[in-house]
């Protein structure tokens, strides 16, 4: 029997999808609807300072038929008066005891951190977030991410809030810095609870070719914006990864945050180590509902592995996560393409001739469009099999007999390793090249 | 299977004629295009016959270039925007799509090309250049489709261009002969307009050439004369009974449908006469003018004839019933048509035979003969030393050039009846051959 429900350092919720804190999470009639719809948590849109936004605030990046596939944001904190939100997530709690109701907070001063945390105790917060990662106006005022990028400041911080704080306290991390791990490492010494992360990219989605302004455009003009969306995905999970991966950091809980939409994003985020999940874009794209296809589809694949519990898998990816000196060198694959399923596209064939390494071959014969694999000259890069438009058309098909192994870590130790291009031991030697005469052999 | 009411009024009319490939509006556009592709050495561009750049003119609809991706599709064919529409595309571009083979519905490339160009003739975009004058002068006979590209490739070199057109109104077919749910007059001389207004060439309207007297005229006038004349009047049947009143050419009735709309009246029984794509047009036309019954009656059978399948489709999806191995063997009626006399046909020793043990009669007002027209044998004949072939072609070279080097040929002149791309393609390349021949 699948059990969905978390503790999550200290923070109890009925499953592990909980809304990021954002404009979904800005009032008590959002969040009691999400729970409606099958959330398990919510993070407040950030409590703090008094702010006053601006009108225009999104901006998208579409790609083909597909919106939103990233979208950025420059609108700040709450800019609800406090009291309204502590009512709010009062009655939030009354009407769903058993759910997370997480206070994101950010203000200055000390005092003004020992305050707020009292004030969301007060009103039934079951946790708090501590935003170090809004990369937007907040910044400039030195806050959110102006901390982030601060490991030492945020140690400070962390440090005052646990001094204060009853209730758990998660630290939210910004991406854009070097090494996640520097704050993330910052974060634990100062004592946080657990952490979550990534906030939002700095970013331009675009530029108004008409006024010369970035999107979105206040008026004229605009600045830089929190990037996030489907987009970030990738940059998220690699950072969740260093983190879960770190001997300190890897003890505290996770909770991942970053272009979050279906299932498999929910599955993959736990095999890198979260044990919560935290989705804003999704939402402001297709409203609350497409909760239910995440758990689902979460549910399906954990009765099929026969899964009890999300920590059963969490992390179950990160053996695999290695540097790149331990893989083996040994190992081969080669394109295979299916003729059946071929369409004629030959975009494997251009792919592979102008962009990698010119290992496909056209039929050369009038209406014969299938291509064919030179498996000699192919490198088993899989851009072939990552342009093809039909699914399971072109497979990577294993070479070696999987009996060595051989990495360029136990080369280095054993000194096997070419230190010159004339080398045998250099890699890329006899790789075939065509001719100049080729390149320009459609030239008129 | 669609009835339609006898259409009253223009809206009325409209309303039967319902455009086959409506306009896209952007929304759609934009999302057609973003599952094009981008196919290498794509084969939609090797099966169109001015092999457009489609996948490029696709993407530029996709990046919001409407502006660039009309300059893609007229740089191959001046007539790109009728082009979009009246092109069999599935048996051509869309036909070539590679989504065929993967059960997923083709790019709508017509459709698409058709939203660009549009886009680009209503926003009056200038996109064209004359190019400097060379001060020679080309004359052309015919405004159709292969006369007015070859007029707009001619300006684009720097010629004179004067077109010699036997009707008042430019296009040829396209305006006069083509069905009217796939394109309606307005869009077609709306294109004309377009190029006319940014390449200037003449054009002379009910000037035909007829006589030997006016072609010398030409040859004393101008340095080169492209023939892009189409074919003649619906040819003569020899039947019994083939002068009645209610017996029709169909490139003539669709004329005066596409002339009169409305106001041409069908009666209730309406026999069709032929195989090709124009009897389906005509059949599918009489269907939607309101005839009670229209049937479609051709001398082989269903496989052997010579109209796409998605042109009878379209027809029997009009209403329209088929007969197929009957030949018309006379027209019935006391000076108006009452029936057309039927013989069956079968296949002897390979050949196709009427059998005249086995005939009846169809009953109907009208008869709609599509069973093929003349060729302009006599203007080819005025001309000296014209190789024309054995079906009353004009023989050319590769450059479109004919046996008289003054006189080069496209379109339905040299082809015996194709479709408008083609006329447009050889109408450009004839352009190219003249220029060649002029400046060598």
């Amino acid at each position: 029997m699948v059990d969905l429900s978390i503790n999550f350092g200290g923070i109890k919720a009925p499953n592990p999808f909980w809304l990021a804190s954002a404009p979904p999470t800005n009032s008590g009639y959002q969040i009691m609807k999400a729970f409606d719809a099958g959330w398990g948590g919510a993070v407040w849109k950030t409590l703090g300072v008094p702010v006053v936004n601006v009108s225009s605030r999104y901006g998208s990046v579409n790609y083909r038929n597909t919106r939103m596939m990233g979208f950025n944001n420059i609108e700040l904190i709450t800019d609800r008066p406090l009291a309204d939100n502590l009512r709010e997530i009062e009655e939030v709690k009354k009407y769903f005891p058993d759910h997370a109701v997480i206070a994101s907070l950010m203000v200055e001063s000390r005092a003004e951190w020992e305050q707020i945390i009292k004030d969301v105790e007060n009103a039934g917060a079951d946790g708090i977030e501590l935003n170090f990662g809004c990369p937007h106006g907040m910044c400039e005022r030195g806050m959110g991410s102006a901390v982030g990028q601060e490991p030492e400041v945020l140690k400070t911080i962390v440090g005052w809030v646990k001094e204060a704080a009853n209730i758990p306290v998660i630290t939210k991390l910004s991406p854009n810095i070097s090494h996640i791990t520097d704050p993330g490492l910052a974060a634990v010494q100062g004592g946080t609870d657990s952490i979550s992360l990534i906030n939002t990219i700095k970013s331009i989605v675009g530029i108004d070719l008409d006024s010369y302004a970035p999107y979105p455009i206040v008026d004229g003009k605009g600045t830089n914006g929190g990037y996030c969306g489907p987009a970030v995905k990738p940059i998220a999970m690699h950072m969740l990864k260093d983190l879960a991966q770190h001997p300190e950091i890897g003890k505290v809980p996770l909770s991942g945050i970053g272009g979050i939409e279906t299932w498999r994003d929910v599955v993959e985020f736990i095999l890198l180590g979260a044990t919560s999940v935290q989705v804003c874009t999704a939402v402001m794209h297709y409203g609350f509902g497409i909760v239910r296809e995440m758990e689902a589809g979460l549910r399906q694949f954990m009765e099929e592995k026969n899964y009890t519990t999300i920590y059963d898998f969490a992390g179950k990816a990160l053996p695999n996560v290695t540097e790149w000196k331990h893989l083996n060198l040994k190992h081969k694959v080669v394109a295979e393409i299916n003729a059946d399923k071929c369409i004629g596209c030959d975009l494997c064939y251009i792919a592979c001739d102008d962009g990698a390494h010119q290992a496909i071959a056209l039929s050369g014969e009038p209406g014969n469009r299938i291509p064919s694999i030179i498996e000699e000259n192919c490198v088993g890069c899989n851009l072939c099999s990552l342009v093809c438009p039909v699914e399971d058309c072109i497979t990577m098909e294993k070479r070696d007999d999987g009996t060595e192994h051989t990495t360029w870590h136990e080369r280095t130790e054993n000194d096997d390793i070419p230190v010159t291009f004339d080398d045998d031991r250099a890699g890329g030697k006899g790789h075939f090249v065509p001719t100049p005469e080729d390149a320009l052999k459609h030239r008129k | 299977m669609a009835e339609y009411k006898r259409p009253n009024t223009e809206a009325e009319f409209k309303k039967n004629f319902k455009q086959k490939k409506p306009l896209m509006n952007d929304t759609e556009a934009y999302y057609e295009a973003s599952r094009c592709l981008f196919c290498y050495d794509a084969p939609c561009i090797q099966a169109c016959p001015t092999s457009i750049d489609i996948p490029l003119f696709i993407k530029q609809i996709h990046t919001d270039n409407i502006t660039g991706a009309s300059k893609t599709i007229f740089d191959s064919n001046w007539l790109g925007n009728a082009c979009g529409v009246v092109c069999p595309t599935g048996v051509l571009c869309e036909g070539a799509c590679v989504y065929n083979h993967q059960d997923v519905p083709p790019i709508q490339i017509g459709r698409l090309q058709n939203y660009a160009t549009n886009k680009t003739i209503d926003a009056e975009k200038v996109i064209f250049k004359v190019g400097e004058p060379n001060g020679k002068k080309i004359a052309i006979i015919g405004a159709g489709p292969a006369g007015i590209a070859c007029a707009c490739e001619a300006r684009t070199l720097g010629y004179d261009v004067d077109i010699y057109e036997a009707k008042e109104k430019p296009s040829g077919l396209t305006v006069y002969g083509i069905a009217p749910y796939k394109i309606t007059n307005e869009e077609v001389l709306k294109e004309v307009d377009y190029l006319q207004n940014q390449l200037n060439f003449n054009i002379k309207y009910n000037n035909a050439i007829n006589s030997k007297e006016e072609l010398l005229h030409l040859e004393n006038d101008y340095d080169a004369i492209f023939i892009g004349v189409g074919l003649g009047a619906t040819r003569h049947l020899g039947l019994d009974g083939e002068d009645k009143e209610g017996v029709v050419g169909a490139v003539e009735f669709i004329e005066e449908l596409r002339m009169k709309h409305h106001l041409v009246k069908v009666p209730a029984k309406v026999v069709v006469i032929g195989g090709g794509n124009t009897a389906m047009d005509a059949a599918s036309e009489a269907a939607r003018m309101g005839a009670r019954k229209t049937v479609l009656a051709y001398r082989n059978s269903k496989d052997k004839m010579g109209a796409y399948g998605f042109e009878y489709d379209l027809a029997i999806s009009a209403g329209v019933d088929s007969l197929f191995n009957v030949t018309p063997i006379a027209i019935t009626g006391k000076g108006k048509v009452e029936g057309v006399k039927f013989a069956k046909t079968e296949i002897i020793d390979g050949k196709l035979q009427t059998n005249m043990n086995n005939t009846f009669i169809v009953r109907c007002d009208m008869v709609i003969k599509a069973t093929g027209q003349a060729k302009q044998g006599h203007l080819y004949d005025m001309i000296d030393n014209l190789d024309i072939d054995n079906k009353t072609r004009i023989k050319t070279n590769d450059e479109f050039q004919t046996s008289n080097p003054m006189y080069f040929a496209g379109g339905d002149a040299i082809n015996g009846g194709a479709e408008v791309v083609n006329a447009a393609y050889d109408g450009k390349m004839a352009a190219q051959g003249i220029h060649n021949w002029l400046t060598k």
